[in-house]
């Protein structure tokens, strides 16, 4: 029973780490701010997601689970509304998301 | 830098990293404090100053150099300062050879509580907390006296309704989960608050996560109806209790035939004393902050509408 829960543990907490990476990866190489918020918002909220349910699985103490459930409740809750009012921020002050059509000045990668 | 928000950004994910090598410290308290003053509730409150002050920095009318010059000096005999402290992790180090013996060993029996931070900073060294909260009131009131907006109650009640309508299909995702989160954030704020004996928090982390809930609902629901939701002369009450009630316990505990801030005497037993005294004085704090807190942010935005 241990061996399972400490795999899982392990495979979430890599896949957390990996999510985090690529967000940090994304918020650099993609080329507007839409796309660099998703790579950011899917840091915020799976990465750090996985990260917690990775942590989750490794302690015995009621407690700690407890307090980490309610992390993860409240990560769940604020990252996507947290992205949501930044993406719309941007959105009502004429921020034109990149197209095919837009050529957006800044760093457009062929 | 020339953009003041970017600067306020930077200042927040610097208290933020600030408080994650205080943690790596093992200084939860102050990383706790850092982290919800530092990154938190001083950034929100540089943002709303901004948007009083307008986003780019003037251009300057003097040289730098004079001002460089004194930074290098001041900086340079700083370092030379540091030459003659004694290595980190050093155990001889005066800081642990003063009073921390005392305050580690003993503060279980003369105290009473597990936090050996908040008997230091609640008991031990309860003067210099209430001066720390004497100038947090002072804080407020000269927001109060400087930038004070006056409402006025027919225009601001309109006025409050159709910001209220204005905003409700705009932010309505935001609204919903701030009506969900608002009461875990209190009760969050409460939990710090009382649960200061025991694990990291105190009045100080618990006053800002309080007024970080009323400026959360002041920021999706319109200043307005938030005006009318807090009562200002209400705050402004509490915010002189606050210090009043840690200045009570002093001086109840010298009636009681203690010296100021001794809350040995406060009753039969030295430690349910220091219990007693502990909580009222955090109460205290809590109170203080949270009030001059959300007093700073209503006339701070108050006046941008008001403008």
């Amino acid at each position: 029973m241990d061996i399972i829960f400490d795999m899982s543990s392990a495979l979430c907490l890599l896949l957390g780490s990996f999510l985090c990476l690529s967000g940090g990866v994304g918020i650099i190489r993609f080329p507007d701010f839409y796309t660099r918020m998703h790579a950011v918002g899917v840091t915020d909220t799976l990465g750090a997601g996985m990260i917690l349910i990775g942590l989750l699985l490794q302690t015995p103490e009621f407690l700690v689970v407890l307090k980490l459930l309610l992390i993860l409740v409240m990560t769940v809750f604020i990252s996507p509304v947290a992205s949501h009012a930044l993406a719309k921020a941007a959105f009502r002050n004429d921020l034109v998301p990149l197209s095919d059509g837009n050529e957006n000045k800044g760093e457009t990668e062929s | 830098m020339r953009d003041l928000f970017a600067v306020v950004m930077m200042s927040g994910i610097f208290g933020l990293l600030s408080a994650s090598f205080f943690v790596a410290m093992d200084a939860v308290d102050v990383a706790f404090t850092e982290a919800s003053v530092g990154a938190g509730i001083a950034t929100l409150l540089m943002l709303t100053a901004v948007t009083l002050t307008g986003r780019l920095e003037d251009s300057e009318r003097h040289k730098p150099m004079w001002a460089l010059v004194v930074v290098f000096i001041t900086g340079g005999l700083l370092i030379y300062g540091t030459l003659d402290m004694p290595y980190f992790d050093s155990s001889q180090a005066p800081v642990h050879l003063h009073v921390a013996p005392r305050y580690i060993n003993d503060s279980m029996q003369e105290i009473g509580i597990p936090n050996i931070v908040t008997s230091v900073l609640a008991s031990y060294r309860g003067f210099d907390t209430l001066g720390e909260v004497v100038v947090i009131f002072t804080a407020g009131m000269g927001v109060l006296a400087l930038l004070r907006v006056e409402s006025r109650p027919g225009i601001d009640q309109t006025m409050a309704d159709s910001i209220f309508y204005l905003m409700h299909e705009r932010h309505l995702i935001l609204r919903v989960v701030t009506k969900i989160l608002i009461p875990f954030i209190l009760l969050f704020a409460l939990y710090v608050q009382f649960h200061g004996d025991f694990g990291p928090g105190g009045g100080f982390q618990a006053g800002v996560i309080f007024a970080a809930a009323i400026i959360l609902y002041a920021m999706v629901f319109g200043l307005p109806t938030a005006r009318r939701v807090v009562n200002q002369t209400f705050v402004r009450l509490l915010a002189a209790v606050g210090v009043l009630l840690y200045g009570g316990v002093g001086l109840v505990s010298m009636l009681n035939g203690g010296n100021f801030l001794d809350y040995n005497v406060l009753a039969g037993d030295p430690v349910a004393g220091q219990h007693l005294g502990i909580l009222l004085i955090e109460l205290g704090v809590g109170c203080t902050v949270a009030s001059v807190m959300v007093i700073i942010f209503f006339n701070f935005s108050g006046r941008r509408n008001h403008s």
